[in-house]
């Protein structure tokens, strides 16, 4: 009795299994490679700045050339430039501003501990409880800026990636000046 | 023929799976802001109402109960409708994307849907042959269809009218749900 539950239970599984496999092959539907390579090149956190639902919404319109390679603030210039290398066109990267790269930083002062910042940020960077002061992962944050809006208080600013042992580096060379 | 007539009007309107025996209701409430999404729910869900009917019953007759493991039914029976529901999901990328952009999210759900499993286990239930478990199935989902069809219809109007603050949203969605299944109550006297 239990065996043949078991058997035609693994059985059924199996069959279901192999005929949506063979469906899956029969009815694949042919996307567009370049979005789902666009896709791999945005930040994923899905923060919605550049007014398409999403990365994939974002990657669709970059790949149909219905929007513009500068779409993306967090990206920031260094993603701009790569987009329009990917997409082959000239980008005027004039219009992006190049902050460099920014981080959310809790003032610890006037952190009310009402936990909405870390609800609405997409990449879990935010730590905290109510009543609690919260605090940034700085690895996990991609400066989407979400928390900032939703902040009460203005605690939470964008900041320059702060100099520490583990992030400073030597500056690169310049162009003709020998030492 | 007309013994059939009689149970497929009587699985659509006076027992209608909706607002008579109330199974399927999240997408019920969930899909019924838009009436071209209101109507591609109705007719995905048909689809798998009616083809995982035709498969469970042919598992419960021709597995379940030559075995005798039919406590096994709900566990067989959700593996059934996942891998259907799957199924419609590929087939309506492949014929139609518009309708897979609008369905979104709630085309997997129609696994979770209780109204796919309710109609199935009630067949069982009912000891009902074949062709009356098919008919039984698309019965039940022409009600669905018809059903999420009249509502959205309402809600559509509804949108535009001047609602309490209390009451905007779907709470006013709910009040209108309670007076259709009000309405439906009218059909017992069909039967």
């Amino acid at each position: 009795m239990l065996v043949a539950a078991v058997v035609s239970l693994t059985i059924l599984g199996t069959v279901f299994g192999l005929l949506l496999g063979v469906a899956a092959r029969y009815l694949r539907v042919e996307g567009n490679p370049l979005v789902a390579e666009i896709e791999q090149l945005l930040p994923g956190s899905q923060c919605g700045q550049c007014g398409y639902p999403g990365c994939t919404g974002a990657a669709q319109a970059l790949a149909e050339g219905g929007a513009p390679v500068t779409l993306c603030p967090p990206g920031g210039r260094a993603l701009a430039q790569a987009l329009a290398a990917k997409l082959g066109v000239d980008a005027d990267l004039s219009g992006v501003e190049d902050k460099g790269p920014m981080i959310a930083e809790v003032k610890e002062e006037i952190c009310i501990g009402c936990t909405r910042c870390f609800k609405v940020c997409p990449t879990d960077a935010i730590m905290g409880a109510a009543q609690q002061i919260h605090v940034v992962f700085r690895e996990a944050c991609t400066a989407c800026g979400k928390c900032v809006d939703a902040c009460p208080t203005e605690s939470v600013t964008l900041q320059p990636v702060p100099v520490t042992l583990q992030s400073w580096h030597w500056h690169k060379p310049q162009a003709g000046s020998v030492a | 023929m007309s013994e059939y007539l009689l149970l497929l009007l009587a699985t659509a309107l006076v027992n209608n799976v909706v607002l008579v025996k109330f199974l399927g209701l999240c997408p019920f409430m969930g899909v019924s802001k838009k009436m071209d999404g209101a109507l591609g729910m109705g007719m995905a869900t048909t689809f798998v109402l009616t083809m995982t009917t035709a498969a469970t019953w042919m598992l419960e007759h021709w597995l379940l109960m030559p075995l005798g493991i039919g406590y096994l039914r709900i566990l067989a029976f959700i593996l059934t409708i996942a891998a259907v529901v799957q199924f419609t999901e590929m087939l309506i990328r492949k014929a139609s994307p518009g309708l897979y952009q609008v369905l979104g999210i709630y085309l997997p759900l129609i696994t979770t849907n209780c109204a796919v499993l309710g109609v199935a286990l009630l067949n069982v239930q009912e000891q009902n042959g074949f062709m009356h478990s098919l008919l039984y199935g698309f019965g039940s989902a022409v009600g669905f269809t018809l059903v999420m069809l009249l509502f959205t219809g309402l809600r559509v109007r509804l949108a535009l009218a001047q609602v309490p603050a209390a009451f905007a949203g779907a709470p006013i969605g709910f009040v209108v749900a309670g007076l259709l299944s009000l309405a439906f109550m009218g059909f017992a006297g069909l039967a």
